[in-house]
C-alpha cells in the first residue's frame, strides 16, 4: 500500500514540477518577446468577431471572386508543379544518399548535407533572394518553394527508401540484378506508397507556404489578400481566406481518399 | 495428404492457360490488377499532366530566364560566401534570435495546452461521437488557414507585433497538435481504458492514470516537432507580418536595405539555430522514451 | 571437383567482431547440407560470403571452379545467377504480383533495359507459371505478395530461386518465421528440388530435428568455427550440446523427440 502511495505521490510531484516549469518558461518568454497575455486574450474575441462579421461576402467582394479564383488556381498549380518537380529531383538524390544503394559513403554524406542545407534555409530567405533577380514573377515563388521542398523531400525519401526496401533489394542483389534493375524492380515499387504520401502532404503544405511567400513577394493569392487587407476591404480579404480553406480541405479530402486506396 | 502439402508435378502449358491473363496482343500479363496499382498509375499521370499544364499556362511576363538565373547564382554566392554584418551588432542579432525563439516557445506552449484539452474532446475512443465530429471539422478548418493569414487576422485588433504573431502562430499549432494528440490517443490499447472503467474510475482518473501516461511519449514528440516548425514560422512571420525577432531583421536587410551580405550572416545564424534545435529535440525525444 | 570449396575463410566486422574464423569445408554437387548453430554463430555470414552479399576478410571461396573472393564485377553477376538465395523474411517486393516476383529470378541474366521495363519473354513467363503451379500457388499468381501468408510467401521465394536455374540454393533460416505445418511444406519442397532437379542445397537451420530429418550431412557452427562436419548419423547428443554450448536438458528441441 505504501508503495502505491509513493507512486501517486511521485506522479503528483512530477505533474507539479512540469506545471511550474511551464509557468516559468511562459513568463520568461512573454517578457522577452513583449507578449502581453491580456492583449492576447482580448484579441481572440476580436478576431472571432472579425471573422463572423466578414464571413458573408458583400457585393463588391463577390465581384472580385473571378479574380480570386484565378489566383487560387495559379497557387494550386504552382504547389503541384513545385512538389512534382522537387519530388523527381529528390528521388534521384535520395538514391544517392540512401544506405542501401551503397554508392559511396562520401556521396551519401554530401547528399545529406545538401539536403539539410536546403531544408533549413528559411523559404523567406529564398523568396527575398529571388526577388532581386526574378522580380514579382511567378518563378520567384516557384523556386523559393522548390528549394525547401527539395530539401524536405530528399530527407523524407531517404528515410522511406531505407525503411521499406532493404530486404527486397538484398534478394534482387542475390539474383545477380544490377543497381538500375534493383531500383526499378525493387526500390520504386516498394517505396512508392510512402513517396506518394509525402508528395500529397507537401502539395497541401505548399499551398499554405505559397500564401506566405505571396504576401512577402507580392505575387499570387498571398498578394491578393495583402492588397485587400491593406485597403481595409475585409470582406474581400475574408473571401480569399475562405477560398484557400476550401481549396486545402478539398485537396486534403482527395489525398485521404487516395491514400486509403493506395496503402 | 491435404491440398496444402501436395507437391505438383510438371504440367503442360495448355493446363496452365486457364490461369493466365493475356493482353490484346496475346502476351501473358504479369502485373497484379489491384485497384491500388491503378490508383497509383492514375495519380502519377494526373500529377504530371497538371505539372505540364502549369508550366505551359504560367504567365512568365517575358522574363529573361538565363539572365535571371545567372543573377540569382551571383546573389546566392554573395549571400552564402561573403557574409558580413554591417548594420546590426552580433549581440543585437542574437537577442533578436532569442525573441524569435520565445515567440516559437509561447505559441507552442499555449497551443499544446489548449490542444491537449481539445484532443480529449475529439479522440473517438474517449469522446462523444457528436463532439468528435464537430471539433474535428472545426480544427480541420483552422488548420487549412495559412499561419500568415491568422497573424494578419489577429493584427486587425491587436496591431502588428508580438501579440498578433503569438496568437496567429498559436492558432495554427493548436489545430495541428489537436489532430496529432487525438490520433495518439486513438492509437491507445482499448483494454487499458476498459480495465480502469471496470474499476469504477472517474473520467479525470482515466485521463490522468491511463491516457496521459500511455500517450505522453508521442505527445512530447509531436510537441517538439511542432516547436521546430513554430520556430521556422516565427522567422517567417517576422519577415512577412512584421512580428519582430530575427525574421524582421532578415526582412529589413533583404527588402529594405538590399544588403545581401547581412542577409548571409542572418541566414547562417537561423540555420545553425534550427540545426541545434533539431539536435536538442531529438535528444529530449529519446530521453522521454 | 567439388561444387563449393571454403579455404580458411574468416570474416571480421568493423575490425572487432569475429563472425567467421578459419572456416574450411567442401560441398559436392547434389548434396543437401544443413548448417546448425546458435543465433549469432555466423551461419548467415557464412552463406552471404558465397554470393558476396558480405565480403570475406580473408581466405578463399571457390564456387564451380571460379574464385568468388577475387572475381570481377561481371563474374560476380554470373556467380550470383548460379547461386539462388532464400531468406528468413522472404524478401519479396510486397507490392508486386507473385509472377513478377518469380520473374525477378531472371534479372541477373537480362539486359539492364529489359530489367528496368519489367519485360520478359513469353517463354520465361510460361516457365514462371509452371514453377508457380509446382509450388501450388497457381490460384495466387496475380495476387500481390502482401496478400499472401508467410508459408505462401516463402514458396514464392523458392519459385524465384528455381527461376534462376541455379546450381546451388542458399537458404538462410527458411522456416524460422513459419508455423510447423508451413515449415514442413517448405522443407518438402526443398528436398524435392534437391532430389528431382539435382540442385545442391545449403540450408541454415535453427531446428536440429528438422536438420536431421532432411539432410544427409550436417555442419555445426559455434562462434564462427566449424565444430562438427559429417553425416547426420554421426551427430551425437553430446555434439549437439557442444554446438549450442548448452547443458543437458537446456534445449527445447531434443534429439530423442
Amino acid at each position: 500500500m505504501e508503495q502505491t502511495m509513493d507512486i501517486f505521490k511521485r506522479r503528483k510531484m512530477t505533474y507539479t514540477a512540469v506545471f511550474l516549469v511551464f509557468i516559468a518558461v511562459f513568463a520568461g518568454a512573454s517578457y522577452v518577446a513583449d507578449f502581453r497575455v491580456v492583449d492576447g486574450i482580448l484579441s481572440f474575441p476580436a478576431a472571432i468577431s472579425w471573422i463572423a462579421s466578414n464571413l458573408i461576402p458583400d457585393q463588391a467582394a463577390l465581384e472580385r471572386l473571378p479574380n480570386i479564383l484565378d489566383k487560387l488556381l495559379e497557387t494550386a498549380l504552382v504547389s503541384v508543379a513545385v512538389t512534382v518537380v522537387a519530388a523527381i529531383f529528390a528521388f534521384f538524390f535520395s538514391l544517392l544518399g540512401s544506405n542501401i544503394t551503397k554508392i559511396h559513403f562520401a556521396v551519401k554524406r554530401i547528399v545529406r548535407i545538401i539536403a539539410a542545407f536546403f531544408r533549413n534555409v528559411p523559404d523567406v530567405v529564398w523568396a527575398m533572394l529571388l526577388m532581386f533577380s526574378f522580380g514579382q514573377n511567378i518563378l520567384t515563388g516557384f523556386f523559393a518553394l522548390f528549394f525547401t521542398t527539395f530539401g524536405l523531400l530528399t530527407r523524407a525519401f531517404i528515410e522511406t527508401v531505407d525503411e521499406v526496401s532493404s530486404d527486397c533489394v538484398e534478394a534482387l542483389e542475390a539474383t545477380g540484378a544490377n543497381l538500375i534493375q534493383m531500383v526499378f524492380q525493387g526500390i520504386i515499387p516498394s517505396s512508392l506508397p510512402g513517396i506518394i504520401t509525402w508528395v500529397l502532404y507537401m502539395i497541401e503544405t505548399n499551398i499554405r507556404s505559397s500564401t506566405l511567400i505571396g504576401v512577402l513577394t507580392a505575387t499570387g493569392i498571398g498578394y491578393l489578400f495583402d492588397l485587400y487587407y491593406k485597403r481595409l476591404d475585409f470582406a474581400s480579404a475574408s473571401l480569399v481566406v475562405l477560398s484557400i480553406v476550401v481549396l486545402v480541405l478539398v485537396i486534403e479530402t482527395i489525398s485521404n481518399k487516395l491514400r486509403e486506396v493506395i496503402l | 495428404m491435404t491440398g496444402e502439402t501436395t507437391i505438383h508435378g510438371p504440367s503442360s502449358v495448355m493446363e496452365l492457360e486457364r490461369f493466365m491473363n493475356r493482353s490484346s496482343k496475346g502476351n501473358i500479363k504479369i502485373g497484379s490488377k489491384s485497384r491500388s496499382q491503378k490508383a497509383v498509375r492514375g495519380l502519377i499521370i494526373g500529377l504530371l499532366a497538371i505539372t505540364i499544364y502549369a508550366f505551359v499556362t504560367f504567365d512568365y511576363q517575358g522574363i529573361d530566364f538565363a539572365e535571371a538565373v545567372m543573377e540569382t547564382l551571383h546573389n546566392i554566392r554573395t549571400v552564402f560566401l561573403e557574409p558580413e554584418l554591417s548594420r546590426d551588432t552580433i549581440s543585437g542579432v542574437l537577442y533578436q534570435l532569442l525573441v524569435t525563439f520565445c515567440l516559437g516557445t509561447l505559441s507552442t506552449v499555449i497551443g499544446a495546452v489548449l490542444a491537449f484539452f481539445c484532443s480529449l474532446l475529439c479522440a473517438s475512443n474517449i469522446a462523444h461521437p457528436l463532439s468528435v465530429r464537430i471539433v474535428k471539422s472545426l480544427v480541420a478548418i483552422a488548420r487549412a488557414v495559412p499561419t500568415v493569414l491568422w497573424v494578419l487576422i489577429f493584427a486587425v485588433s491587436a496591431g502588428l507585433g508580438s501579440v498578433a504573431a503569438v496568437m496567429g502562430l498559436t492558432f495554427h499549432s493548436f489545430a495541428y497538435l489537436t489532430k496529432a494528440y487525438a490520433e495518439s490517443i486513438e492509437e491507445m490499447d482499448p483494454g487499458v481504458i476498459e480495465a480502469l472503467k471496470a474499476n469504477g474510475a472517474s473520467y479525470w482518473q482515466i485521463i490522468c492514470q491511463a491516457v496521459v501516461p500511455t500517450t505522453i511519449t508521442s505527445m512530447v514528440a509531436w510537441t517538439f516537432m511542432r516547436f521546430e516548425i513554430n520556430f521556422a514560422n516565427a522567422v517567417a512571420m517576422g519577415a512577412a507580418a512584421g512580428a519582430g525577432g530575427i525574421g524582421f531583421n532578415l526582412y529589413m536587410a533583404g527588402s529594405f536595405y538590399f544588403d545581401l551580405r547581412e542577409m548571409g550572416i542572418l541566414t547562417y545564424i537561423v540555420v545553425i539555430a534550427v540545426i541545434l534545435l533539431e539536435m536538442v529535440s531529438t535528444r529530449i525525444k529519446a530521453k522521454v522514451k | 571437383m567439388a561444387l563449393l570449396e571454403f579455404q580458411h575463410v574468416s570474416k571480421i566486422y568493423d575490425n572487432v567482431t569475429r563472425a567467421l574464423e578459419d572456416v574450411t569445408f567442401t560441398v559436392e554437387e547434389g548434396e543437401f547440407v544443413s548448417i546448425i548453430g546458435p543465433s549469432g554463430a555466423g551461419k548467415s555470414t557464412l552463406l552471404r560470403c558465397i554470393n558476396r552479399l558480405v565480403d570475406a576478410s580473408s581466405g578463399k571461396i571457390i564456387f564451380d571452379g571460379q574464385d568468388v573472393t577475387s572475381c570481377s564485377k561481371k563474374e560476380l553477376r554470373e556467380i550470383r545467377t548460379k547461386t539462388a538465395m532464400i531468406f528468413q523474411h522472404y524478401n519479396l517486393v510486397d507490392r508486386l504480383s507473385v509472377v513478377e516476383n518469380v520473374l525477378h529470378g531472371r534479372l541477373g541474366q537480362k539486359s539492364t533495359l529489359s530489367g528496368v521495363a519489367g519485360h520478359y519473354t513469353e517463354k520465361e513467363k510460361e516457365e514462371a507459371f509452371r514453377i508457380i503451379q509446382e509450388m501450388g500457388l497457381i490460384d495466387q499468381a496475380y495476387k500481390r505478395c502482401d496478400e499472401l501468408s508467410g508459408g505462401q510467401k516463402q514458396r514464392v521465394g523458392i519459385a524465384r530461386a528455381i527461376m534462376q536455374h541455379p546450381k546451388l540454393i542458399l537458404c538462410d533460416e527458411p522456416i524460422a518465421s513459419l508455423d510447423p505445418k508451413s515449415s514442413k511444406v517448405i522443407m518438402d519442397h526443398l528436398k524435392e528440388i534437391n532430389e528431382n532437379k539435382k540442385i545442391t542445397c545449403l540450408v541454415n537451420l535453427h531446428q536440429v530435428d528438422v536438420a536431421m530429418k532432411y539432410s544427409g550431412r550436417i555442419i555445426g557452427v559455434t562462434a564462427g568455427r566449424i565444430v562438427y562436419d559429417g553425416p547426420t548419423e554421426g551427430l551425437t547428443k553430446e555434439m549437439i550440446h557442444e554446438i549450442y554450448q548448452s547443458n543437458e536438458n537446456d534445449l527445447i528441441t531434443d534429439v530423442a523427440g
